[in-house]
């Protein structure tokens, strides 16, 4: 257990914006991310038991939307680490500037007689050149990257680790230290701790199946599809202006899209895209027609376009009868 | 108020989410945050520390309303019947109706009974039993007893109360055997499924099996699935190293080693489908197809008397309905091992190449007929490996007509495959074999 009460006199800025779940739920509405009462909790609690979260679900369900909400409305720096295969810790943790180590070294050369200069033995000499011994493995030849980049910030920041799925397992475990300690360790210099822990955010699309060690570290948030009360409530928020009554077909159709046997179902991010073109196309209400022709910005796929297309009438029916 | 936390993490463990000590740490602290009123918070807390998985969640879930849905005592039992001092406990909450106080004392009298340690429905009775006595039932019989006699009104509803709270009871004990039974009968019953013969199983059991054989793929390929590349430590590889180093005049601050890929492993799999073997294809099929991910190429093939090539069916349906498929198709006819290679070799011998590992899964029982060893022999000379999987017990192996030793002196590997068990083995060779 990690209680660390130099910290906790710190991060007071967070604390007293991140007081209860309603809170966290209203914050994050400020900021334009409509939550569900089980992400407020995962955040509510993250932040209290200064614990990484690990968010997964389809993708497009506002995964990562989630932590850049966080950072607006904490007004903390979002810090993001983009995964891929091959990710390694010289483009996550640091890197030494190498060419300002080799520029030192030239100049360092000519000043080497004077350091040397009185010394007559070599043992002495020798002495003389270990004082400077360490100087080019110094934080000032360090450059840091994201991770370390999230450890030095003096008054915190959210970090975000996308994605994490796509990288290997060897940079799974090498997150591990932190993950749980909110440290990270150069071997020349030692460890380095935060001053503040950065409230961390994990995404995974379940592209592989994470390793229990990271799993254990984190508190694990499924987001799925919305429900259309709060998918509805997202719609608002993202797409300013829409007609009520629209609003409630756009999402009553995307409902009815999601129970189909599709290869890639229509996200939130989906939905919103649709809203804003058929604003953009002043669409005053579902009509079969016009739903045909902007399937192709719900449904990814050209087989889900025409497995729906056959269905679209009687959908774009139901969806205007089941509206409340 | 740690205590019932606890036996829920047990009843969650039961349901099949996995916790950890340290995980029950972190919930239990989440616990302390976000308190026990707001029943919705709870569940989210417990959810997101515990449950690492949509599936644990859901089952977590489950548990958690299962568990902590607190039976409703009975109903008052008599109007107006005043507590005298002289009757028992018991007697005083059942006739004034005071649910809390019941509530209470049945879940004190399920504690000093120990129920969290029932294991099997024999016993439902006996605990029922214990607790109704831990909460006083003698004196209340007694009582009862008593109040026949002076006032038969009130020793009927009384009764009427008794026998209600019976039944509160017996259901609070059936609901913790559901919660605390689960995972040791599961795990039991798993391991014995492991060790159990394929070919004489039973059929209810067939779905269970699948599942553990889906854990077991899943377990492998998470190991093997990834690219793996093994570095060759002190072998520099000059190219990328200059490259990689440009930047500063080619000085190597940076080096690059040679690495070797680890190559995925290219299958062809031939199943004798006729009569005993079917059951072992079926979940060595099952395995493999599971395992998907880990291996690069899979082709599979089904004989019994001559041979067909049935990766398709394989892949375009449900593994329940591919096996019937290609056991319609092929049929449980009587096997020609020789015919069954003498069509490998003409149809597709050509794919057959020195990164391919040819298994082959059957009794090698050819009921007399040619063995064509010589066909085997050319396969295991062009492919990588040949390993020979044999449901059979290996003292029976050249007995009757049995063709297995004249085949095994042409495989890379003859094994005895029976179980699960030894099934997970030889797939955790294959895919760990170096290539």
């Amino acid at each position: 257990m990690r209680a660390s009460p130099c910290c906790r006199l710190v991060t007071a800025a967070t604390d007293t914006l991140v007081t209860s779940i309603e809170a966290v739920e209203q914050g994050l509405g400020a900021a334009g991310y409509i939550a569900s009462r089980q992400i407020a909790t995962a955040v509510f609690l993250a932040e209290r038991l200064e614990k990484p979260i690990l968010v997964e679900g389809p993708a497009g369900v506002g995964k990562t939307e989630l932590a850049k909400a966080l950072a607006t409305w904490l007004g903390l720096k979002l810090i993001r680490l983009q995964c891929y295969e091959g990710l390694d810790e010289a483009k996550a943790l640091y890197e030494w500037k190498y060419g300002k180590q080799l520029l030192y070294t030239q100049i360092l050369k000519d000043k080497l007689a004077e350091v040397l200069g009185h010394a007559d033995t070599l043992p002495a000499a020798l002495d003389r050149l270990h004082r400077f011994g360490d100087i080019f493995y110094s934080p000032d030849f360090l450059e840091p990257r994201p991770l370390l980049q999230a450890l030095q910030q003096p008054t915190g920041c959210v970090l975000l680790i996308d994605e994490i799925d796509k990288s290997e397992q060897e940079f799974e475990a090498f997150l591990l230290e932190l993950l749980s300690d909110y440290q990270a360790t150069i071997p020349e210099i030692g460890a380095i701790v935060a001053e503040i822990p950065p409230i961390v955010i994990l995404t995974s699309n379940a592209g592989r199946d994470l390793g229990d060690a990271l799993k254990r570290r984190c508190l694990h948030l499924h987001i799925g599809f919305p429900e259309p009360r709060l998918e509805s409530r997202i719609i608002e928020t993202r797409v300013p202006g829409i007609e009520l009554v629209l609003r409630q077909q756009i999402v009553g159709f995307v409902q009815l899209l999601r129970k189909l046997d599709l290869k890639k179902l229509p996200s939130v991010s989906e939905t919103i895209d649709w809203a804003r073109a058929l604003l953009l196309l002043h669409v005053a209400s579902l009509d079969v027609d016009m739903v045909r022709d902007t399937l192709n910005l719900l449904l990814k796929y050209e087989a889900d376009v025409e497995a729906a297309r056959i269905q679209v009438p009687d959908l774009v029916a139901r969806a205007a009868s089941c509206r409340s | 108020m740690q205590e019932p936390l606890i036996r829920f993490f047990r009843a969650a463990r039961g349901a099949g989410v996995r916790i950890s000590p340290a995980e029950s740490i972190d919930a239990l602290r989440a616990v302390e945050i976000v308190g026990y009123a707001d029943r919705t918070a709870l569940r989210d807390a417990l959810a997101l520390s515990l449950a690492k998985t949509l599936d644990e969640k859901q089952a977590l879930e489950a548990c958690f309303d299962l568990y902590f849905s607190a039976g409703t005592p009975p109903g008052p039992a008599a109007e107006q019947a005043a507590p005298e001092s002289d009757r028992g406990d018991l007697t005083q909450m059942l006739s004034t109706g005071d649910r809390a106080a019941l509530g209470t004392a049945m879940a004190e009298a399920a504690e000093a009974a120990g129920l969290a340690e029932i294991r099997l429905f024999t016993q439902v009775n006996q605990f029922a039993r214990r607790i109704l006595e831990g909460m006083g039932l003698d004196r209340l019989e007694r009582d009862i007893a008593a109040l026949a006699a002076t006032a038969p009104e009130t020793a009927r509803t009384l009764q009427r109360a008794r026998e209600a709270l019976g039944e509160q009871v017996r259901e609070l004990v059936d609901r913790n055997l559901v919660l605390f039974s689960r995972g040791e009968t599961e795990s039991l019953r798993e391991e014995a499924l492991r060790n159990a013969r394929l070919t004489a199983l039973d059929r209810r059991d067939l779905a269970r099996m699948r599942v553990i054989v889906r854990a077991m793929a899943k377990r492998l390929r998470d190991r093997y699935a990834r690219p793996r590349r093994r570095r060759r430590r002190g072998q520099l590889d000059a190219r990328r190293t200059i490259r990689g180093n440009a930047g500063w005049g080619g000085i190597p601050f940076i080096t690059h080693w040679k690495q070797r890929h680890v190559e995925k492993p290219r299958l062809m799999v031939l199943c004798d489908v006729s009569g005993s073997v079917a059951a072992a294809a079926e979940f060595l099929l099952l395995f493999l197809y599971a395992l998907n991910e880990a291996l690069s190429d899979i082709r599979a093939f089904a004989f019994s008397g001559s041979l067909i090539e049935v990766s398709q069916v394989l892949e375009t349906l449900e593994i329940d309905a591919a096996i019937g498929e290609v056991l319609r198709r092929i049929g449980f006819g009587s096997s020609n091992y020789g015919r069954a290679l003498a069509d490998f070799e003409t149809g597709w011998m050509a794919s057959v190449t020195r990164r391919t590992s040819v298994l082959i899964l059957g009794d090698g029982r050819g009921n007399f007929t040619d063995p064509r060893t010589d066909i085997l022999k050319r396969i295991g000379e062009r492919a990588k490996r040949v390993i020979w999987l044999n449901p059979e017990a290996r003292a029976s192996w050249g007995t009757g007509d049995s063709d297995m030793l004249r085949y095994a002196p042409y495989c890379t590997l003859v094994t005895q495959c029976n179980t699960l068990k030894r099934l997970e083995r030889v797939v955790a060779e294959l895919l760990g074999a170096q290539g």
